[in-house]
């Protein structure tokens, strides 16, 4: 039984174990600052056709909010950008955007992506660096 | 004899084709799809939401918390000397509670029998969110067993017919933590006294409930494709060696209105029968 558990525990970690070096940038991964454009340019494409959470960018001027996200990717992303917008908490205080309006708009980003060719793995990497930010961002 | 039960089995296969094609519908209607693809699990053969095997802390369906979800499953493990059917649903209440039917044929080529098995389940979220809170995501559950007829259960000298299983599971899915890929992990710890599942009735001479560990890891390749293993501990009440069990599994998620899950399962002895192994497949349907 001992040797039986130890196979799985070795397959298990025989999968974890593809060893990764990082000397690029995420930023650089993405297209650095043409590529984040082109991904936000792409995500608001994906809001401004999308029935479920349209209305919470009707008000929107999007030039501003390219500009805002794009250098937020940029600096959550390791890029030589500084956000110099509101706080995440202030932006979205009082929308009251749900969790399932929120996985919507991952959702569009992961599409945004998809058509920018950006690879799986660099895809998942923006993903965990804008995860934490959810909870200053729905239910308020 | 042949005749008759060829008949039976097309109008099994009418009766499945037909029950396809009506989810197929109402998964277009209903569809409730307020968490990310893949991030609800698959069903277990309890009935649970889980991998194949093991039940985990997330709850069936694509329910966001202010949302309802209705899944509909079916499974069949094929091993050497035996076969298990597993078809039922779940309902999963604003992403808080799920509530699992599910009901198990278990085919003994040895004696030519059925085993028939009826799982209530019901798991109750504690903690979390698989992907954004930042401790794993805890949930509740229970599995109340019953087994249509216990003939072999008792000859077996097991002690009940029915019994109820607790468990507590944890899960966590890391967002491009593997060379940007995500990793899921689970552990269960389950309260429990079922032989073989309960398929071989609940106790022994002298045995009582005891915890089980359980645990399940997957590296998501894409959105849609997740391979993994599964490890489940098992009790030994009847002192017939019974195994832990062990499957690797690929999980396939085209859209939030399917999953298919096939796996290699090694189950080990199973009532004395040595070395089972075999392919487990897997639907489920989501609405």
């Amino acid at each position: 039984m001992v040797k039986r558990f130890s196979i799985y525990i070795v397959m298990a970690v025989l999968l974890l174990g593809c060893a990764h070096n990082q000397q690029q940038t995420l930023f650089d991964k993405l297209g650095g600052h043409d590529g984040l454009t082109n991904i936000v340019n792409g995500l608001i494409k994906q809001i401004a056709k999308d029935k479920q959470i349209f209305h919470y960018f009707e008000d929107t001027r999007i030039s501003r909010f390219r500009t805002h996200l794009v250098d937020h990717f940029c600096a959550i992303t390791d890029g030589p950008c500084e956000y110099t917008g509101d706080t995440m908490t202030d932006i979205h205080t009082g929308m009251k955007i749900s969790e399932s309006d929120f996985n919507r708009l991952v959702d569009l980003l992961i599409k945004a992506m998809e058509l920018q060719n950006i690879p799986h793995p660099v895809q998942n990497q923006l993903l965990a660096r804008l995860a934490p930010l959810r909870s200053q961002i729905i239910y308020i | 004899m042949l005749l008759l039960s060829g008949w039976k089995n097309i109008i099994k296969i009418i009766k499945l084709a037909y029950l396809t094609v009506l989810l197929l519908f109402a998964s277009q209607l209903f569809a409730a799809d307020g968490k990310l693809i893949a991030t609800p699990g698959v069903s277990q053969v309890e009935g649970s939401a889980g991998g194949g095997l093991v039940p985990w802390a997330q709850l069936a369906g694509y329910a966001s918390q202010d949302e309802v979800a209705a899944n509909v499953f079916c499974s069949q493990a094929k091993v050497d000397d035996f076969r298990l059917r597993s078809c039922g649903a779940q309902l999963n209440l604003y992403d808080r509670v799920e509530l699992s039917l599910a009901h198990q044929t278990f085919r003994v080529d040895a004696l030519d029998t059925d085993i028939e098995q009826r799982i209530f389940g019901a798991k109750v979220r504690l903690y979390g969110d698989l992907v954004y809170s930042p401790w794993p995501m805890v949930s509740l559950g229970m599995q109340y067993k019953h087994l249509d007829d216990n003939d072999v259960a008792k000859a077996l000298n097991a002690k009940d017919s029915s019994g109820t299983d607790w468990y507590l599971a944890a899960s966590k899915l890391h967002l491009g933590a593997v060379a940007g890929y995500n990793l899921f992990w689970n552990i269960t710890a389950r309260y429990t006294d079922a032989n073989e599942l309960g398929l071989l009735g609940f106790g022994g001479p002298g045995e009582n409930k005891e915890v089980q560990w359980e645990s399940s890891a997957a590296i998501f390749f894409s959105r849609e494709l997740a391979v993994g293993v599964e490890y489940r501990q098992k009790p030994d009440n009847l002192n017939l060696d019974e195994d832990d069990w062990a499957d690797i599994f690929v999980a396939w998620i085209p859209n939030k209105d399917i999953s298919v899950t096939a796996a290699w399962l090694d189950l080990g002895s199973i009532a004395g029968s040595d070395d089972q192994h075999g392919l487990y497949l897997s639907l489920t349907g989501y609405f």
